[in-house]
């Protein structure tokens, strides 16, 4: 209109004043290449992480090294000092007990937050205790399972009391995550099927745990993968022992503790054996996360 | 108006019979039960560690066990400062080496990097979570710190004038090495919820700065950064509850020294490490001591996780209330769930 009636036709002149003067190139320029670089810093570790695994770790890996337990011998030189079978095992059992009290609980919960709590107080406050044991430290978590089983009953360390450190550990990262998976089942499905006659804990059964069921697949999973690197709640729960045991009832190796006595350990032949046994951890850690990744993208829901 | 064409006496007969019934209720107040059992199990939980610690809160008073500096065992002195502001140390030093880098990482995989590579770099981002504490501590103690060494000796001597850094031996495990190892440790929260906030940022804004002219750099400045301060802000605390209580890597890396350090490259100790390193034999008053250490830990981790989630939680409000409505999760809370589990 008047305004553009009044701008003259544009000479190379005033297309120069549009331009970005080289005082502000120069910034973006610099910023950017900042933000490029925190991003390859933050990579650095990582890829530090992972030659020093491979590196070292593989050094320690042989068919022996998988199949026998550790001997307890470590003071001589040259004598055997076995491998990480129980620690393996054990890790694998407890972590598997511990998703069989978890998953149940906090899908539970979760399907109790989305189709019956919703935002009622009560509900609210239940989020929130869940949130709260998010930010409960894992080592703590050990605690209380110890005051509970071990000062409580006068008993000592066990596997089964790891699982249920473990199990406090994995129910919010459970609960939390199906939590919003089963907020994103279309309300329309819930309705059709109430309207078409099914009771609510059919259309809960039928229709909204199918529907969410690979979304909860990928956050179950991603649970385990933390509850098997973590050594703070089995240190006191769960203790550490050479042999391979099946008896829950017992102490129990894992892989996480295992790595943590091996670590303190002078002798270097043991020191090799714990990045043997950390190499075999990360990579059963990464399998578990891969896994949650190719399941998540099969997801029914977005 | 279909309800009136059925006759009145007919009605029961749409109802379920009480057998049928059953089921729902029994769901509905199983699920209810276990909610509140779970409630009721922090509750009990919380009030058993209170009670194994009071006899060392009773030796010492609760200020007393908090605020003085005198852990010695062998004499049953228990005064956590020490492990109170190794715990502080380490934990500030995270976050200041880690938040800025997780902030570069977020705004590079939201608004800079190219499309192609964007997927690649976030899964390696998250790949850091994937690592197990006692494999960053494995690493920390055989590889970061030693090769570390010479440099924060050179750090120490150059700086010497300033009181904190310089100055004194620098020893292979200290607070900084703790400090680092922390920041790695919480670099993929961070970036993960930077990056959902990031994402929430409506796009006219951006554009709205493009097309004033604004350069990359401004656009991130003017109309990215503020938009996303809050949801960086609680983010950046849920990666300062984790680093709180961040146990193993730590115990490894900081030297298990129960005093206060003058300076950066010394000898320390958290709270949670010493609690992983003296409980297998602790006893008597001692043990309490290290319950009493362990409540310190937990409340301070809940103060710092509640107010993080208070401000994530504003935060998502605010933003996609006007949009989306509903009761819907908010974006940090899976970029959260997503980060924790990895």
């Amino acid at each position: 209109m008047s305004a553009q009636g009044a701008t003259p036709p544009a000479t190379p002149n005033r297309i120069e004043r549009f331009a970005v003067s080289p005082r502000r190139r120069r910034s973006d320029k610099l910023a950017r290449s900042l933000v490029l670089a925190g991003t390859v810093i933050a990579l650095i570790p990582l890829v530090l992480v992972i030659y020093y695994l491979l590196h070292e770790g593989l050094k320690a890996w042989s068919p022996h090294f998988f199949t026998t337990d550790p001997t307890g011998n470590t003071f001589f030189k040259n004598s055997d000092i076995g491998g990480i079978r129980s620690a393996m095992l054990g890790t694998i059992e407890m972590v598997a007990l511990a998703s069989a009290i978890a998953v149940p609980v906090g899908i539970g919960v979760a399907v109790w937050l989305v189709e019956y709590g919703k935002q009622h107080w009560f509900a609210q406050l239940v989020r929130f205790f869940v949130d709260v044991l998010t930010g409960v430290p894992s080592i703590v978590f050990g605690l209380f399972i110890y005051i509970v089983l071990i000062i409580g009953t006068g008993s000592t360390f066990a596997g089964y009391k790891g699982s249920l450190a473990l199990a406090l550990l994995m129910l919010p990262v459970v609960t939390r995550s199906a939590e919003v998976v089963l907020l994103l089942v279309p309300g329309a499905l819930r309705e059709s099927a109430l309207a078409l006659g099914a009771a609510r804990w059919k259309v809960i059964f039928r229709i909204v745990l199918p529907t969410a069921l690979s979304g909860m697949i990928t956050g179950v999973l991603l649970a385990i993968a933390r509850a098997a690197g973590e050594t703070a709640p089995l240190l006191f729960t769960a203790g550490a022992t050479n042999k391979t045991s099946s008896n829950l009832g017992e102490f129990m190796n894992s892989l996480p503790v295992q790595i943590y006595n091996d670590v303190i350990s002078p002798t270097q032949s043991v020191v090799n054996r714990a990045w043997g046994a950390a190499l075999t951890l990360v990579v059963l850690i990464l399998i578990l996360n891969l896994v949650a990744r190719l399941v998540s993208r099969r997801s029914r829901l977005a | 108006m279909e309800a009136a064409s059925i006759p009145s006496g007919d009605r029961s007969k749409l109802e379920r019979s009480p057998l049928a019934r059953f089921p729902d209720r029994a769901l509905r107040y199983g699920l209810t039960l276990l909610a509140a059992l779970i409630l009721a199990l922090i509750v009990y939980f919380f009030v058993r560690l209170v009670g194994e610690a009071r006899p060392a809160f009773a030796k010492e008073g609760v200020l007393g066990f908090t605020f003085t500096n005198d852990w010695d065992v062998s004499a049953e002195h228990f005064g956590a400062l020490p492990l109170v502001v190794g715990t502080l140390i380490t934990s500030a030093l995270a976050l200041l080496m880690g938040v800025p880098v997780a902030v570069a990482t977020a705004l590079y995989i939201t608004e800079l990097c190219p499309r192609r590579i964007k997927a690649p770099i976030t899964i390696l981002i998250e790949l850091l979570a994937a690592v197990p504490s006692v494999v960053y501590g494995l690493w920390g103690i055989f590889f970061l710190a030693p090769k570390l060494q010479p440099a924060e000796q050179w750090v120490a001597d150059k700086l010497s004038f300033i009181p904190f850094i310089g100055g004194g031996v620098v020893t292979i495990p200290n607070y900084f090495v703790a400090g680092l190892i922390l920041a790695i440790m919480i670099l993929p929260i961070v970036s993960a919820i930077s990056r959902e906030v990031m994402a929430t940022v409506p796009p006219d804004h951006k554009e709205a700065a493009l097309g004033l002219g604004a350069t990359r750099w401004e656009m991130i400045r003017t109309a990215v950064l503020p938009y996303c301060r809050t949801g960086i802000v609680g983010g950046s605390m849920l990666g300062l509850g984790r680093a709180i209580g961040e146990t193993i890597a730590v115990t490894l890396v900081i030297g298990d020294a129960p005093q206060l350090s003058g300076h950066l490259f010394s000898q320390g100790y958290t709270l949670a490490a010493v609690i992983a390193n003296e409980f297998g034999e602790a006893t008597g008053l001692h043990r309490s001591a290290l319950f009493a250490a362990a409540l310190v830990l937990f409340v301070l981790t809940l103060l710092v996780n509640a107010l993080a989630r208070l401000v994530v939680m504003r935060a998502n409000r605010s933003r996609t209330q006007p949009r989306q409505g509903g009761p819907k999760a908010g974006v940090a809370d899976v970029a959260e769930t997503a980060a924790m589990g990895a």
